[in-house]
């Protein structure tokens, strides 16, 4: 099983880097749909169904909005170089050594903290259900919903599904009011 | 634990596209490979070894069950992922619409 998974993993993060590294945008988005739909595999093989479900309508979803705003516009990408060559001398880019330092610090800091916390976890596929021991053995009952997960979202958790609805209308009307042709002058 | 090192990588990933790049549409795409690994790592927390999906079917042991509470969570998390991403979606439009080119260095002239 984690070989299945480490498999999967390794494919997505080449299809990552190559995304962030191809000179067509219409490339880097297919290459992202790389990374997302083996995320829809990866659930598949966790056991989660809803959420491989959820993650396809939403992967596609952004995929076709992605390429239109891509197809409208334009398809080139602007390259970094680390050494520019201008009127003859070529010097250093400063700016974006700069860049790559900043990635290198934060991704110590951010290592620090996994350092951290994957001694405080479980080893892969050894968990125990603390919380959710409660919702485990009385889901079914006090729910009445066979699938224990919408029955979380929809009745133990259901004011965090009512914050998510919040947000997702707040992200309609934002993006109704920044998309709106007519303005002040 | 190496499922767990790879989804770190692919959070790297993400992250160096994020702070390296000039075109939005690739912060865009960095910073969905951010989300993704974090999803991902927390429904590896989750799992376990030899349970089945959290649908209660009758005859079937309950102790053998993947954790269903990050699961619950994650799927919040997509559909909130969904929506900001739409949000930097309209406004790469309208940068492109006012500037003619998705580099972020060009946008230095905003006012207002």
């Amino acid at each position: 099983m984690e070989l299945t998974l480490s498999v999967l993993l390794l494919f997505m993060i080449i299809g990552a880097i190559y995304a962030l590294f191809a000179e067509d945008l219409l490339s880097a988005l297919i290459s992202c749909g790389i990374v997302g739909y083996g995320l829809v595999i990866c659930f598949l093989l966790l056991k989660a169904p809803d959420l491989a479900i959820v993650q396809i309508v939403v992967e596609t979803l952004t995929l076709i909005i992605m390429v239109a705003v891509v197809l409208d516009s334009t398809r080139h990408d602007l390259r970094e170089k680390v050494v520019i060559h201008e009127k003859g001398n070529s010097y250093i880019n400063a700016k974006y050594v700069f860049n790559v330092l900043t990635v290198l610090v934060l991704a110590l800091f951010f290592l620090f903290f996994f350092n951290q916390a994957i001694y405080k976890l479980e080893a892969f596929g050894e968990h125990t259900t603390r919380m959710a021991t409660a919702y485990i053995e009385q889901g079914a009952e006090k729910t009445g919903s066979a699938n224990l997960v919408t029955g979380i979202i929809f009745d133990f958790r259901g004011y965090d599904t009512l914050g998510e609805a919040t947000i997702l209308f707040t992200a309609v009307v934002g993006v109704l009011t920044i998309l709106r042709l007519k303005g002040h002058k | 634990m190496i499922v767990f090192i790879l989804c770190f990588i692919l959070f790297l990933v993400g992250l160096f596209g994020l702070l390296t790049s000039r075109n939005i549409i690739k912060i865009i795409i960095g910073l969905s490979f951010m989300e993704f690994s974090v999803y991902l790592f927390l429904v590896l927390i989750g799992y376990i070894e030899g349970g089945q999906a959290p649908i209660v079917v009758k005859g079937i042991d309950i102790q053998m069950i993947v954790d269903p509470l990050p699961q619950a969570m994650v799927l919040t998390a997509i559909v909130i992922g969904l929506a900001t991403k739409a949000m930097l979606l309209s406004t790469a439009i309208r940068i492109y619409k006012k500037f003619r080119s998705f580099d972020i260095r060009k946008i230095r002239s905003l006012k207002g």
